[in-house]
This record gives C-alpha cells, structure tokens and sequence, in this order.
C-alpha cells in the first residue's frame, strides 16, 4: 500500500512523464491507422530516418550549410549593432545621427524585405546572409546603446574623480558596465536569426535545413519535416546555452553568480 | 609679498601656503543660488571638518573642491593631488578590489601599492575579493585605500560613514585618524553628526544656506576633549538651530576614541 502510494506520489510530480505519454499516445495513433503517415508520421519513423540521415551524411551536410548562414549573419549583424550603438551611445553627434536611422529601421519588419534583396542579391546565398544580419542589428544596437546610456553616472564620477582619462573611462566603467545589456541583445539577436533563417531558406535553396524541409514536403516526407523542426529546436537551445555560458564566463562578479 | 615687519601674530600662528583658498565663492544652479561669498582656506595637514544640515550645500562646496564641477572665472584654489571618499563607496563592480585600488595608477608597481594600501586598512585578505561580497565598512575602507594610495594633498571625504552601524563607524574613525596621521593630508570631512566633528576635527566648519556661520578651532588633542565636548556640542547645535540634549553621550562617545577601541 505504502509503496504503490509513494510510486503514484512521485509519478505525480514528474514533468517528463506528460510528453512521454503524449509521445505514446502518438505512436499509438500512428500504429494504429489513425493518424496517417503522410499526416504526421510515428515517433519510431522520424526517430529512424534522423538515424539514416545522421548516419549518411545528409544532415550534417545541410546543417553545416544553414549553420554558415547563421555565423556569417550574425557576425556581420552583431558586428554593424555593437558599432553602431557605440557611435550613438558615446557621443552626442552619434546619437543624433544614427539614432533616427535605427528607429525607422525598427518599423520595417526585416522579413517584408525578402522581395527586395532577392532582386538586389539574386536567389544565391547572399540574401540569405543579408537578411539574418540585417535582422541581427537591431537587438545588439537598441540594447547595447542603452546599456551604455544607463552606466550608473555616480561611478563615472568617481572614476573620474580619480583622473581617469575619456579613453579609460570607457574601457574600464562604461563597456563593462554595458556588457550585461549587451548580452541580452545577443541573445535576442540569436533568436531572431534562427527565425529569419527558416524563412530565409525557402528562397529556392539548394542546400541547408530550410531545402531539406522543401524537398520534403514536394515528396510528403512529413518524417523529415519533423526531423528538420527538431533540429531547429536544437539550434535555439544551443543558442541559449551559448549566451549563457558567455554570461556565466564575463559577469562572474554579479552577486547571483558571485554568491554560488 | 608681506612688506611690514613680521608681526606678533605670525610668531604664534606661523602661515603656511594654503593648500585649499576659496574667495567670495558662489555657485547656483538657474535662479537657485547655493553657496554664496564663502572664502575657505585649509592649510596643509589640517583636518576640517565640514558640519551643515541636510541641503545646506556641504556636496556642492565639497565637489567644488574635488574639481567635479566647473568653477569658471572663480577664485579657487586646490591642490593637483586630491582624491574623493563618497557616502557610497562607488567601487567598479566587475573589479577586483585590488583592481579597484589601482585604478588610474600609472607609476610603479601597481599592484604592490594596492597591495600595501589595502593592508593598511586591515583588507590585506580581501585582494581579489568582487566588491559586490563586501560589507558596507569593507567597501568604504577599500575607498579609503583608493584614496590614500594616490598620496593625495587634499583629502575629501563627503559622509563616508553616515551608512555604517555605530560600533563600525567609531572603528573607521580611529582608521582615519591614524592613516591621517601617517599620511598627513589636509583632509576636508563633510558630515552632519556633531559628535564625529567634536571627535575628528582640528577644525569644525558650520555651514547654512550657503554660509559658513560658525568655525570652532579645536586645540584640545583627541581623546582628551570631554571637558571641551559639552560647550562646544551646545555651541554647534544652537547654530545649527537643534535642542542641545543634556546626557552623557557625548562624553561617552569622546571617552571611546581616548583609545579603548584602537
Ligand atoms: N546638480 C544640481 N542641480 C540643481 N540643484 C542642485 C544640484 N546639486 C545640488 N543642488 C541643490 O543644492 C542644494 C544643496 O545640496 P547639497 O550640496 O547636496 O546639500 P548637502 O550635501 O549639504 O545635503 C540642495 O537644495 C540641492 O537641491
Ligand atoms: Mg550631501
């Protein structure tokens, strides 16, 4: 009695047991003639073709492609948005002329772009990098300009109460006191990147995760497509983890991470 | 520059160079005029200590002298080499603490100075400690350390205690005294605890609206100012517009820097 009390008990409280039994229920149906293949195929199915194609070479092949795109994007976006808001955060001339700018940027939702760069760029990989950057800039510029905007003024005061020169007191208050805002943005800027890179790739794309999920549907491979939306999940997670790390590594002297 | 014949005056009060000189001082902000025609000198060593109430302008003077604030077409003079205590000690948190010391230091070995100002004021095992896990004392004291490692000749220090619990607040009193003593800077305090003033200073300077209304001479040394405290105490609190409280904590708090917590 007591035993089979404290199993139910702790199968109660078990947040993994849900996607489990949904997970069952799933392959139930599938197995069953209920839910169609090509409506959604089982578990099992999808489990075995990421196995085919992990084993074949398929996967890591377009991943490497779409995860170039992501990189260069980024590195160019991220890049243009940390330069930018310098500009605009440390000098009032800057301010005035890339602020503007930006926010007029801001109102154009990056991917209404599509038409437009693919006539500029063409159907190559170009657009595809252009329009991750270009999405990328505005996370990293919005909030790093006002990490560096909001830099508490009394240390500012202090350091230059100690005859730190401009120079130095950007290096040693300002960035530092930015980095934190700066982070967030990142992390904004991964997630948009991966949103604008599904997009992106279903410009007439001939490698990458976004061709694979085409193709896919054209043959009704709905196990494939299933693959593909694992291995986008993957990439945010991996994002995340990845913004994490650096933060764990560069804000050490927070007292949350301080007093672990 | 002196044409007369040395006076008598000069014999007993011998002049030196003042390290601070303001004359007919006055600063505003817009149409709210804060300090006006105040003329200080400090001379160099001397500890004043600057007592006002809350909004009587004792920040503004102090940063005036600290070179924060323009002082276009004034007649101010301070020395090169100061250095600021704030009420908040305003460490870089993503600094260690030595870090924090060395800050701005060019000359030497850096380090090793941070070093040896920090075991001054007994952090020597706090080094590379974030100043995010300091006390509030800790934190002051390491201001402190940041301040004397730049051996400055003009020290300013703007309520770098009024945060701090009483016992750890008679502690840094008998800190600075004796890094003062050591050091010897001319040191401008700014507070608004009578007692602290009574206790610290060479020099007491009263300050309302602007004005400096009373200055009291101190000639007693530390630690045997008891019989000295009470008139005085009733002094600058009947300028500062207070009740003088009769009781013995004065005497008490005067009896406590005669060294039992040295
Ligand atoms: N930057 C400023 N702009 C406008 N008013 C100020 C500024 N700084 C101080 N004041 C005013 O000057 C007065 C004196 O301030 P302060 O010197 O800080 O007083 P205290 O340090 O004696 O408490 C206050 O009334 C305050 O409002
Ligand atoms: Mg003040």
């Amino acid at each position: 009695m007591a035993i089979s009390h404290r199993i139910s008990a702790s199968l109660g409280s078990a947040r993994w047991l849900s996607p489990l039994l949904f997970l069952l229920a799933w392959e139930a149906g599938s197995r069953s003639g209920l839910i169609p293949e090509r409506t959604l195929a089982a578990p099992s199915k999808v489990l075995s073709t990421l196995l085919d194609m992990a084993v074949s070479g398929e996967l890591a092949d377009n991943l490497w492609v779409s995860f170039l795109r992501i990189v260069i994007g980024l590195a160019i976006g991220v890049t243009v948005g940390a330069v930018l808001a310098l500009v605009a955060g440390l000098s009032r001339q800057g301010e005035v002329a890339v602020d503007p700018l930006m926010q007029i940027k801001r109102t154009i939702p990056t991917l209404a772009l599509t038409p437009l760069f693919i006539v500029w760029f063409g159907i190559g990989e170009t657009p595809k990098i252009a329009l991750i950057a270009f999405a990328s800039i505005f996370p990293v510029y919005l909030n790093l300009y006002s990490g560096i905007r909001g830099v508490d003024l009394r240390l500012l005061e202090g350091a230059r109460s100690f005859g730190l020169s401009c120079a130095e007191q950007i290096l040693h208050v300002i960035l530092p006191g930015a980095l934190p805002s700066l982070l967030v943005g990142l992390r904004y800027s991964l997630s948009v990147a991966i949103l604008v890179l599904v997009v992106a790739e279903q410009i007439n794309a001939s490698a990458g995760l976004g061709y694979l999920i085409n193709n896919a549907r054209d043959f009704m491979r709905t196990d494939i497509i299933v693959v593909c939306l694992m291995i986008y999940a993957v990439l945010g997670l991996a994002a995340d983890a990845l913004v994490r790390a650096i933060e764990n590594r560069a804000l050490v002297w927070r007292p949350s991470i301080v007093a672990q | 520059m002196d044409a007369r014949p040395t006076g008598f005056s000069r014999v007993t009060a011998p002049q030196f160079d003042p390290v601070v000189r303001l004359r007919d001082f006055t600063r505003s902000f817009g149409d709210n005029t804060i300090i006006s025609g105040l003329d200080l000198d400090i001379a160099p060593g001397e500890f004043v200590i600057l007592l006002g109430r809350s909004g009587s302008g004792k920040t503004t003077l102090l940063r005036t002298l600290a070179g924060l604030d323009p002082t276009p077409g004034q007649n101010v003079i301070v020395p090169a080499s100061r250095a600021v205590v704030f009420q908040d000690a305003r460490l870089l948190p993503w600094k260690k603490v030595w870090r924090n010391v060395a800050l701005g230091l060019r000359q030497g070995d850096v380090r090793q100075r941070a070093e040896d100002a920090l075991r001054e004021v007994g952090l020597g095992h706090r080094l590379d400690a974030w100043p995010l896990t300091l006390s509030g004392g800790e934190a002051q004291r390491v201001a402190l350390a940041r301040a004397l490692v730049r051996e400055p000749s003009l020290l300013l220090l703007d309520e770098p205690f009024a945060a701090l619990d009483a016992l750890t607040r008679l502690r840094m009193h008998e800190l600075v005294l004796s890094l003062w003593t050591r050091h010897r800077p001319a040191v401008m305090m700014v507070t608004h605890d009578v007692d602290e003033a009574i206790a610290l200073a060479d020099r007491v300077v009263l300050l309302d609206h602007g004005r400096i209304v009373l200055q009291e001479r101190i000639e007693a040394p530390r630690g045997e100012r008891g019989q000295v405290a009470r008139a005085l105490r009733s002094r600058l609190l009947g300028a500062l517009g207070g009740q003088v409280l009769e009781g013995p904590s004065p005497a008490e708090i005067i009896a406590l820097h005669a060294g039992g917590l040295a």
